[in-house]
């Protein structure tokens, strides 16, 4: 039980899944463009992390052991069908959250980060609690960095940008900047 | 007609729609396992085999995959093949694929895959969906070999593990590291951009010269 502070910053900071892991980078590029939608996209994607780090547990507790080769399968298959439960729940819940949400719930299923945490996870052969709170190191680190990039994009947008760097081109060169400060991070345990 | 027609669709993948410089598709395991070329060639490698396999499954199958769950249709066809490609590695070359680790499985969740699936595979014939996926993961190969080449260059100074600078040279670490995967694609774009940029102006020049001459 020590550890779960120690999962939990790394999943954080120390290997942010955007700026070290690429993964999670479509949303990351795609949708950073305004403040509010990445906040937005980022909780549901903590979300659908969280449920999907204890569907991995249980599946990998009861189910896989006895066919380790359906593990990839079966975790799509479950992602997939969260996402459409969580869009089906929130829609009878609270249209309106449903609305605001609109894309970017479906696209969900198709971000790597989500399975990513769910290989992850057994890789590491973490148990119930230490998934949760790598799920949740995760999930907020998803969405510091997409909160991070969304503002500087925001800010970038009053400046003179030469034409020829605008777009995807500037995203990439401010994510390397972000991921390089990110790497600082790495420090935090080295010494311990 | 019919070979030209294929033709056609597979060098569309290579340069015009390249999927990685052109349509930004697939950026995770392009950023993620190219840090030395001979990683960026298997990737690439699995990613073909599973993109090849899944069109041609899918394509053959258009006409009895129900519409509305086509979408998990397609995921699960993806993910067996991943499945495939994830032993075979594992079997054949064990050291790549300790070094490409989780991001084999990760193929699944690659965008541009399950994306021809949807804009290609799912409605023309077999050959042709075989020739664009054919196109579309040399195009996705070329993306990655260039990215693993430049950063393994700058990174090691060597590519394939062949050291072709001197003694002399200090290496770039942080090309290796992941702020280097952004930093290079960013640059490539940048040159694309450039390119693009350039060839709008001459047509521009080209159509006000005809005009000025008309």
């Amino acid at each position: 039980m020590d550890n779960l502070p120690w999962i939990f910053i790394s999943a954080l900071l120390v290997n942010n899944f955007v700026l070290t892991y690429f993964l999670g980078l479509c949303p990351f590029l795609g949708v950073s463009n305004s403040l509010e939608t990445s906040a937005r996209l980022g909780l549901a994607t903590t979300f659908v992390m969280l449920v999907t780090a204890v569907c991995a547990w249980v599946l990998n507790t009861y189910v896989l052991i006895h066919a380790p080769y359906l593990r990839l399968i079966c975790f799509i298959v479950v992602i997939a069908s969260t996402v459409q439960f969580i869009e089906m729940l929130i829609k009878k819940l609270s249209p309106a959250l449903f609305r605001a949400m609109g894309i970017f719930l479906p696209l969900i299923t198709t971000n790597c980060a989500i399975l990513g945490l769910a290989i992850f996870a057994t890789n590491r052969g973490y148990g119930f609690v230490e998934g949760i709170v790598y799920a949740l190191g995760a999930g907020i680190g998803f969405t510091l960095a997409l909160v991070l990039l969304a503002g500087l994009r925001e800010e970038s947008e009053l400046s003179n940008i030469p034409k020829l760097i605008q777009g995807t081109a500037m995203n990439l060169i401010i994510a390397g900047v972000l991921s390089m400060a990110f790497m600082g991070f790495a420090g935090l345990f080295s010494s311990s | 007609m019919k070979t030209n027609e294929s033709y056609e669709e597979f060098v569309k993948g290579i340069w015009r729609d390249n999927p990685v410089f052109v349509q930004v598709l697939g950026m995770c395991p392009m950023l993620a396992v190219t840090n030395s070329a001979i990683n960026a060639i298997a990737m690439g490698m699995a990613s073909m085999f599973v993109l090849v396999g899944s069109s041609f499954l899918v394509s053959a199958f258009r006409h009895v995959i129900p519409k509305q769950v086509r979408i998990s249709c397609f995921i699960i066809i993806i993910a067996t093949f991943v499945t495939i490609a994830d032993y075979t590695l594992l079997a054949l070359v064990p050291k790549v694929h300790k070094e490409l680790g989780a991001f084999i499985p990760l193929i699944v969740a690659n965008c541009l895959i399950l994306g021809r699936q949807e804009a290609f595979a799912s409605r023309y014939p077999t050959k042709l969906a075989v020739m664009d996926a054919l196109g579309m993961a040399s195009g996705f190969m070329l993306a990655l070999f260039s990215l693993g080449a430049v950063r393994e260059i700058l990174g090691d100074g060597a590519l394939f593990g062949i050291r072709i600078f001197s003694e002399n040279f200090e290496p770039w670490i942080v090309m290796i590291l992941p702020p280097g995967g952004f930093l290079t694609l960013g640059v490539i774009l940048l040159f694309f951009n450039w390119f693009k940029y350039k060839k709008d102006e001459f047509l521009a020049d080209v159509a006000k010269a005809e005009r000025g001459g008309g």
